[in-house]
């Protein structure tokens, strides 16, 4: 069974959740992944400093497209300053698993246009860097991998 | 493993020797052997290269143009006859042959230089839709600057330039350079240097050629293709990363001011002017990149070994094997030309229902190395209607079984995705 392409992710690929447009929104925000050009756009409404309701459109790869699917529910009923905390961990923790190094931008970006829209932040969430710096061990094993 | 071709130029040695020379390919990723295609970003290394870098610094290191003793006479003659033998495989000068970091390096100096001087307000840069960014980037930035006017080139769906349009605008637009790819990193296109300078020549335009994916695969003769400026990258021809080369027709080059500023370009330094050595040294400002032309001069030594000739049908061969194998895949769209003649070794192509990352990383899973995504050319990818795509592309190594080994990554891809 592969772990990054199990029903779950494949699911909320083919069939996303909260995709679309919101014709009545109080802030949007889109964004491109640099490394490969996806393009991702989100709608918020509030209701007081709660996101009410939100919409993702745009097009991407199973990872950043079924990330979007699946935090679209949970960011729901979320305050701006609780959505502002969010990071690489809560995406791996909705994903189920740690997305590697070359794949992180990809569940990030979701995240990212939703601070984006509501922060007005540029910026990558918190860790989107960590996950590139390599260890002593990892390095140790890329010399001797041959 | 003997590969004849339709051209009858086969490669003068089996794959499998040829294969042994690369070290790289004794990796394995989980668990399987390596089938890297990829050479398009970066080509690997034969062990003549790695031995040759090593060597320079176990044996000659020291710095270039400045001192006496007998490592500093090692590595003059390892720098400037990495310079003799690039120059000698594109048919320039030395003279003419211009040491940078990289294509893109190569492509901003004549942005510095030349273009400043010669482009200004009402001009036009003619470039195409199926340049890499670092051939579209310089000349917005330089546009900006002078307050001339960048235009495009189309690119038709059989992925070929239209000479026509060529013509009609250097008839009607003032065009003072017209800058383009050799080989498209995405369509595969060679395109027809030779007809497209004359053509500018005949307009009065310069014309500057990026050479990073045709210099590895197709015998090249600056001079016989026209090209004023002629930019290409060591990391692609089996050579180190950190050289590229920019070759620069000698009238030109000489009449150019300096790029950067500092050792080794100078003739002689006042305390408020300077006056410039000749080129190359005029561009070629601080120390240099020893280790990296030694390295470099063992890939060109490397390639002749195998003959250029012999290398294009190679990668012809298994340029139209992949075109075939792959077109063949359901949901599958391949772009660029469809006659494998027109083609260099590479293939871009898409598969419904499944991202090009996604079929990357799947691939990945099988060993299978390609790339994905926009390949630096996004204007291409809008004209192609398409967000990314994946991308085989072909070295001296590689072999009809890799070709078949990402085909069959493919379709484990299409499973996972129930396709």
């Amino acid at each position: 069974m592969d772990a990054l392409y199990r029903e779950y992710i494949l699911d909320h690929y083919k069939s996303p959740r909260n995709f679309g447009e919101l014709p009545e929104r109080d802030a949007e925000f889109q964004d491109v992944n640099p490394l490969c050009g996806d393009e991702l756009g989100v709608h918020v409404k509030l209701e007081g400093d709660r996101v009410a309701d939100l919409r993702f459109h745009g097009r991407g790869c199973a990872i950043s497209q079924a990330t979007a699917s699946i935090i679209s529910d949970e960011l729901k009923g979320k305050t701006v300053a609780e959505i502002a905390e969010l990071d690489r961990h809560f995406v791996n923790e909705e994903l189920g698993i740690d997305l590697s190094p070359t794949r992180l931008k990809c569940g990030l970006l979701s995240l990212k246009v939703v601070q984006g829209a509501l922060l007005g932040t540029v910026e990558w969430p918190r860790g989107a860097q960590e996950a590139v710096d390599v260890s002593p061990e990892e390095a140790a094993r890329m010399r001797s991998e041959v | 493993m003997e590969v004849t071709t339709a051209q009858g130029t086969a490669l003068p040695r089996s794959l499998e020797d040829i294969r042994a020379d690369f070290p790289i390919l004794e990796r394995r990723i989980n668990g399987k052997s390596l089938v890297y295609v990829d050479n398009g970003a970066t080509s690997q290394k034969p062990l003549a290269v790695i031995e040759a870098i090593d060597s320079y610094y176990r044996n000659s290191n020291a710095n270039v143009h400045r001192s006496m003793h007998e490592l500093a006479a090692d590595a003059e003659r390892l720098y400037e006859g990495g310079r003799a033998a690039v120059a000698e495989l594109i048919g320039a000068d030395p003279r003419e042959t211009i040491f940078v970091r990289n294509a893109t390096e190569a492509i901003n100096l004549v942005r510095f230089t030349w273009a400043r001087e010669h482009v200004s307000s009402g001009d036009v840069v003619l470039i195409t839709e199926m340049e890499h960014h670092s051939n579209v980037v310089p000349w917005q930035l330089l546009c900006e600057e002078r307050g001339a006017t960048l235009d495009y080139l189309t690119v038709g769906a059989d992925g070929a330039l239209d000479l026509d349009e060529l013509d009609a605008k250097l008839a009607r637009e003032k065009v003072k350079l017209v800058a383009f790819t050799h080989v498209s990193n995405v369509l595969a296109t060679i395109n027809p240097v030779a007809e497209i300078a004359a053509r500018a020549h005949s307009a009065g335009a310069v014309v500057l050629v990026d050479g990073a994916q045709a210099v590895p695969q197709l015998p090249v003769n600056v001079k016989e293709l026209g090209a004023d400026f002629y930019a290409f990258t060591g990391h692609k021809m089996l050579g180190p990363t950190g050289i590229g080369v920019l070759y620069g027709r000698r009238e030109l080059l000489e009449q150019m001011p300096p790029f950067l500023g500092g050792g080794s370009m100078i003739k002689a330094v006042g305390r408020d002017s300077s006056t410039w050595a000749p080129p190359p040294a005029k561009f070629e400002a601080g120390t240099p990149a020893i280790a990296e032309a030694a390295g470099l001069a063992a890939a060109v030594a490397y390639l002749n070994g195998l003959g250029m000739e012999a290398v294009r049908a190679h990668e012809r061969e298994l340029g139209a094997y992949a075109l075939e194998r792959l077109s063949a895949l359901p949901g599958a769209t391949v772009h660029g030309p469809a006659d494998p003649s027109a083609r260099a070794g590479l293939v871009s192509f898409t598969l419904e229902g499944i991202h090009p990352h996604d079929l990357a990383e799947l691939c990945n899973r099988e060993a299978v190395c390609i790339r994905a995504g926009h390949h630096c050319a996004q204007p291409l990818m809008r004209r192609l209607g398409v967000a990314a795509t994946a991308r085989a592309s072909f070295s001296v190594f590689n072999t009809r079984d890799d070709v078949d080994r990402l085909v069959e990554a493919l379709e484990s891809a299409r499973a996972v995705f129930d396709l």
